[in-house]
């Protein structure tokens, strides 16, 4: 009696929960998947089942073609800038930890993670200016010619990059510090009485130890990066907002072919490529973390 | 026996040499470290400090970080422009309403799936971790027409459709649940006759707030700085977010760097006061993360 009580109240107590998963997590995510089949656009009554034609086109689209990969070398330039420096400056930290300023470190490095997007490309957006920004006239000073940082298409997908790290650094950084507090101190005494330095200590013992963290935080910033929307739109929007010159990517592509070509399936079937990035990014995490327990 | 003193001396010498290198490189790490934090936040001091200047002290070079002739000029021109304040209030609403959301349905689930084994609460346990894998922008399209067939586009209620649950949320409370109540408890509690409600109520809550206090903060942030559904959410001025009304507000002809910068110091001044605040629990949540297997 007591026990059919207890399993009624656990039911009817998870119930709001996943009712309002349902409705706004799984369904949709559903949807998606079916959308993506059909040729369902705004417009027209008739939403025909088309198969897997949207992808086919997917393949053929320039403009697709030009998002997928803009942001695949998003993802991996903030990959590239942010795990190592976050690593040694999770270290430094780290080494400092009883140190006056450990608070402001940590605090500093982590804000720009935390502070709305829109006003910090806005700073962001002021520095790379062409006309007025201090990057060009800091650049000045060694002979550089100033360049259209936001207009131009290699060059604002640099900028992209920069912005991007310069907010994911705080995480990794965070992350990072934990893993050092879990790394056993012993081990950094053994080595200190072998007579290693700290940067060997740090190549031969923190970098192997850490790799879960690195894993982890890379695949993280990876996903991250994969779905970068905002810092493409502020950033490389000018101030006239002048259409083309944007940085496209993946989710920008995604909302336009919705909200301006209402392709509502077409978009769909974008959403269905940047999930299966996602599932594959998540798995490798899953296989190389398995592997690893397996060995050790 | 002079060579004995002097063999300690030099030990001494030596010792005091590796002390004094030792703090030689701590220092040279503190500078690295300081002129690294710095240039991390540079970029807000200067958005902060340009919005207190003219039009001419903008193009200054190398750039003030003080202004010279400071002007609330920028602000007043963007609260006559923009209804700055009511996109404020209606960020506040919403993150507010997300964090209420998220914080009940967090505690009530991590709680029932941390503390009850029955093999559907398994089942239900694996649908929240998958769901958790998929990115919120891949199934924000459809979602958008859910809100609209609600009637509820351009409104809080619409914002907060995408953000009434939180499955990070979920597990952080069921870890928690599980490291830190233990199960006598619970047993003793029902032993003398206690509901389950009240169980949950007066000793499962109050023991989770620490947890709930940094999920909180998550939550509230993760609201604020929204930035893609309201995006497609709110289309009409007034029921723009902070952060949307902003990124439009860039677009337009007439603006000026001073002015943005004025309307964005407005927005960031108050929620890195907030942050650095409430610092404890925020990076209590997040380094809580994935780490925890």
């Amino acid at each position: 009696m007591l026990k059919r009580k207890r399993w009624i109240f656990a039911m009817l107590a998870i119930l709001p929960t996943l009712a309002i998963f349902a409705y706004v997590r799984m369904y949709p995510i559903a949807d998606t998947l079916r959308l993506s089949l059909h040729k369902w656009d705004i417009l027209s009554k008739k939403k025909p089942f088309i198969g897997l034609a949207n992808f086919q086109e997917l393949m053929g689209d320039r403009l697709f073609q030009e998002a997928l990969l803009n942001t695949t070398i998003i993802a991996f330039g903030v990959l590239i800038i942010t795990i190592p420096l976050a690593m040694v400056i999770a270290a430094l930290i780290f080494h400092r930890t009883r140190s006056r300023f450990a608070g402001f470190y940590e605090t500093s490095v982590f804000i720009p993670h935390v502070v709305s997007l829109v006003p910090a490309a806005m700073a962001w957006k002021w520095i790379f200016d062409a006309r007025l920004g201090p990057l060009n006239a800091f650049l000045g000073l060694f002979g550089i010619q100033p360049q259209a940082w936001l207009f131009d298409p290699v060059l604002s997908v640099v900028c992209v990059i920069v912005l991007c790290s310069w907010q994911a650094l705080g995480y990794a950084v965070l992350i990072y510090i934990v893993g050092f507090k879990s790394l056993p101190v012993s081990l950094y005494e053994a080595a200190k009485l072998d007579g290693a330095s700290g940067p060997q200590s740090f190549w031969y013992l923190s970098i192997p130890m850490l790799k879960p963290i690195t894993l982890y935080v890379s695949v993280v910033t990876l996903v991250s990066g994969f779905n970068v929307y905002a810092q493409a739109f502020v950033l490389a929007s000018d101030a006239q907002g002048a259409p083309g010159r944007q940085v496209r990517v993946l989710v920008l592509d995604m909302l336009e072919n919705s909200f301006r070509n209402y392709r509502v399936g077409y978009a769909a079937s974008e959403a269905v490529v940047l999930l299966a990035i996602v599932l594959v990014l998540t798995l490798v995490q899953f296989t190389l973390l398995r592997e690893r327990g397996a060995r050790s | 026996m002079s060579e004995a003193v002097s063999d300690i001396a030099v030990e001494q010498a030596e010792g005091a040499r590796l002390r004094f290198k030792k703090r030689a490189v701590d220092r040279l790490i503190d500078v690295v470290l300081f002129l690294f934090s710095i240039l991390m936040i540079l970029p807000l001091i200067f958005l902060v400090s340009n919005a207190f200047k003219t039009p001419q002290e903008m193009l200054a070079w190398p750039p003030t970080v003080i202004p010279a002739n400071p002007t609330l000029d920028n602000f007043a021109a963007v609260l006559g422009q923009t209804p700055l304040l009511q996109w404020i209030a209606n960020s506040l609403m919403f993150a507010g309403l997300s964090t209420v959301a998220i914080l009940a349905t967090s505690a009530i689930a991590g709680y029932i799936l941390g503390k009850f084994q029955y093999k559907t609460l398994t089942v239900i346990f694996a649908l929240f971790l998958a769901t958790a894998i998929v990115p919120f922008e891949v199934y924000m399209i459809p979602l958008y027409f859910q809100a609209q067939s609600l009637g509820i586009l351009n409104s809080t209620w619409g914002l907060l459709l995408g953000y009434l649950v939180m499955s990070f949320g979920i597990f952080l409370i069921r870890q928690n649940v599980i490291h830190s109540i233990p199960d006598e408890l619970l047993e003793a509690a029902r032993i003398d006759g206690a509901g389950e409600l009240w169980i949950f109520w007066r000793i499962v809550l109050p023991l989770l707030r620490g947890a709930l206090g940094a999920l909180g903060v998550l939550a509230f942030f993760q609201a604020w700085t929204a930035f893609a559904w309201p995006m497609i959410v709110t289309t009409t001025r007034e029921s723009y977010t902070i952060e949307v009304g902003l990124a439009l507000f860039q677009t337009g002809f007439t603006v000026d760097l001073g002015r943005l910068s004025a309307a964005s110091a407005a927005v960031l001044v108050p929620s890195v006061t907030l942050f650095i605040l409430l610092r404890r629990n925020f990076v209590q949540g997040i380094a809580s993360t994935g780490l925890k297997e």
